[in-house]
């Protein structure tokens, strides 16, 4: 029987390329973000009809002004792609935010007070985790007609669940440990105890599901979009750039690949740096 | 046992409840349904005659409680535009979604439990790293693009599978493909993680010393005991999938449950679409259900008191 040689284990954290991977590709979607107006080469509302369907640098017969080429109207890849990413980031902070505050509040009760409050907070994720998340949001996008701020609402009414369930848990735990029972007897009131107490030990768990809850809910945005149910034309939504170069992609695929490849790398990278952060907040995973 | 059972169905009952109520109010959002049914041209005297017909004028909670009342008899109202009966509709419907669900579950299954076994086998090496990336790769795909990418490459380039439709069973590999990414990352690191647990476990021990050969112990002892949450959590995420599918199922013309909702929600249909929510969070509530079930059966700590 030969020994088990026991690993010395990946890098983790800081230490590890993937957490840097992760944040050097967020650290960029964010500058886009922030920068988009003084980034983009043209106009991403422009249409040029005479410049229609330009290819992009790695293609021959480029046109130099256009790295990435222009789309069915003519215009600029670049500069959507860009004002997209804008998009993207401002609808999956803010739709965490609205999905933060829903489940930490209702997954915080449940854990700190227990008996039938818990009783019924397990029982809306329950219910929440039934509803058909894409389907409902699609109904109440088609029903009261498509704007950022019904799409951020909806997607925020219905991502909380995660954030109720690890907020939950975790305050399960907290709860029995000694220091709060110490609060307790040092006469603190409830309010004190969850605002000081509880809710500083739980929060590294929160900042990684919020992680996962940004990269969902782009995604979402991005298929709700794609649906023509989601974020409104004209704006330069990735998932609404894929729906719009769909009819095209046999002839010119460059116009699906590009924005998907950005929508990957997003995602990929918020999630790379959501499990870095897990690594070195020394937190377990609580997605499966 | 027994009481575990009821304790299941009463909170099945109640969330199926409460969703019925939510889908209701859902369809209700719009504010008048009469003029939202009979489009921008209709005159006055038509949304009355709309409203009439289909019992709009009546209060909104004796239309809930019909509603309900139908329901529990299978009844789930008749489709405005389709004008047929929203659960004939469901019905010849649903055979799509579930193929496709099923087969999206098993292309997820065999790709996941061979990975999550390779990586739990050799835990913290490369091939471990690489098979955690391949987990992170499949959570940050997003689906639809990915079938759009498959219908260029392997439907038009290569031509090895039909871009669009429900002809052969074919036509089910490609869509297959994609809603499998959608579980496989859950799938892998439960698997990986269960095998972890297992391989550190007493009585893997015992099969070590008592002169086992490997495959014995990884496939035999092992992966049982690591396969019991795996498939509790395959059923959930069938749940996920049959709901999820409505983006994929438009992607490829395939003509399911999701392709139906889709197609009411564009037509104000407000029946089908109550119906279909209903009837998707049902399906979950069941597996869920199952789920439970099976794991209490094989792990009996999890009846409660």
């Amino acid at each position: 029987m030969s020994v088990t040689v026991v690993n010395a284990g990946p890098k983790r954290g800081w230490k590890s390329v993937s957490t840097w991977i992760g944040a050097v590709i967020v650290g960029i979607a964010v500058l886009c973000a922030i920068l988009a107006p003084a980034l983009v080469p043209h106009d991403p509302f422009a249409q040029d009809l005479d410049k229609r369907l330009l290819v992009p640098f790695w293609m021959e017969g480029t046109d130099p002004a256009y790295i990435l080429g222009t789309d069915q109207l003519g215009r600029d890849y670049l500069s959507r792609l860009i004002y997209g990413c804008r998009i993207s980031i401002l609808i999956g902070v803010t739709v965490t935010v609205v999905s933060g505050l829903i489940g930490i509040t209702i997954g915080v009760l449940g854990g700190f007070l227990g008996g039938r409050v818990d009783d019924a907070v397990l029982f809306a994720i329950t219910t929440r985790l039934s509803i058909p998340v894409v389907l409902v949001a699609l109904a109440v996008v088609g029903l009261l007609g498509s704007s950022m701020t019904l799409l951020v609402l909806t997607l925020g009414l219905l991502l909380w669940d995660r954030f109720a369930v690890v907020a939950r848990s975790t305050t399960m735990q907290v709860r029995n440990l000694d220091f709060v029972a110490a609060a307790w007897c040092a006469g603190c009131s409830r309010f004190r105890i969850l605002s000081r107490e509880v809710l500083p030990n739980i929060a590294s768990h929160l900042v990684v599901v919020a992680t996962l809850e940004v990269a969902l809910a782009i995604l979402l945005e991005a298929a709700l979009s794609f649906l023509g149910l989601g974020v409104p034309p004209p704006l330069p939504s990735w998932g609404l750039m894929i729906a719009e170069g769909k009819d095209y992609m046999f002839f010119s695929p460059w116009v699906i690949v590009i924005p998907g490849v950005a929508l990957f790398v997003l995602v990929l990278g918020i999630n790379l740096l959501g499990d870095g952060l897990r690594d070195l907040f020394g937190t377990h995973r609580t997605d499966t | 046992m027994f009481n575990f059972l009821i304790r299941r169905l009463v909170v099945a009952a109640l969330v199926a409840a409460t969703v019925m109520t939510l889908a209701f109010i859902l369809t209700r959002l719009s504010g008048d349904l009469a003029t939202s049914i009979a489009g921008p041209n209709a005159t006055q005297a038509d949304i009355e005659a709309i409203r009439l017909a289909y019992g709009l004028d009546r209060p909104v909670l004796s239309q809930f409680f019909d509603w309900v009342g139908r329901a529990l008899t299978g009844d789930l109202g008749e489709s405005y535009f389709f004008k047929a009966r929203v659960s004939t509709l469901i019905a010849e419907r649903m055979p799509v979604t579930l193929t496709l669900g099923l087969t999206g579950l098993v292309i997820a299954l065999v790709v996941s439990l061979p990975l999550g076994i390779l990586a739990a086998v050799r835990e913290n090496t490369g091939l471990d790293r690489v098979v955690q990336m391949v987990a992170l790769f499949g959570q940050a795909m997003p689906s639809f693009w990915l079938g759009l990418i498959l219908m260029i490459t392997l439907g038009l380039n290569l031509g090895w599978l039909p871009i669009s439709g429900t002809g052969s069973w074919q036509h089910f590999v490609m869509p297959g493909i994609v809603l499998a990414f959608s579980a496989i990352p859950a799938l892998t690191r439960l698997t990986r993680a269960g095998m972890i647990q297992a391989m550190g476990s007493d009585y893997i021990r015992t099969a070590r010393a008592k002169g086992l050969s490997r495959a014995s112990i990884l496939l035999k002892h092992a992966l049982r005991n690591a396969a019991i949450p795996v498939v509790a959590i395959a059923a959930v995420q069938l749940g996920f999938m049959l709901g999820g599918s409505i983006v994929i199922e438009q992607v490829f013309a395939l003509h399911g449950v999701g392709f139906l909702a889709w197609e009411s929600i564009g037509k104000n249909d407000f029946p089908v679409v109550q119906a279909v929510v209903l009837v998707l969070a049902v399906i979950y509530v069941a597996l869920t259900m199952v789920a439970d079930l099976m794991n209490a059966v094989l792990d009996p700590r999890l009846r409660g008191p």
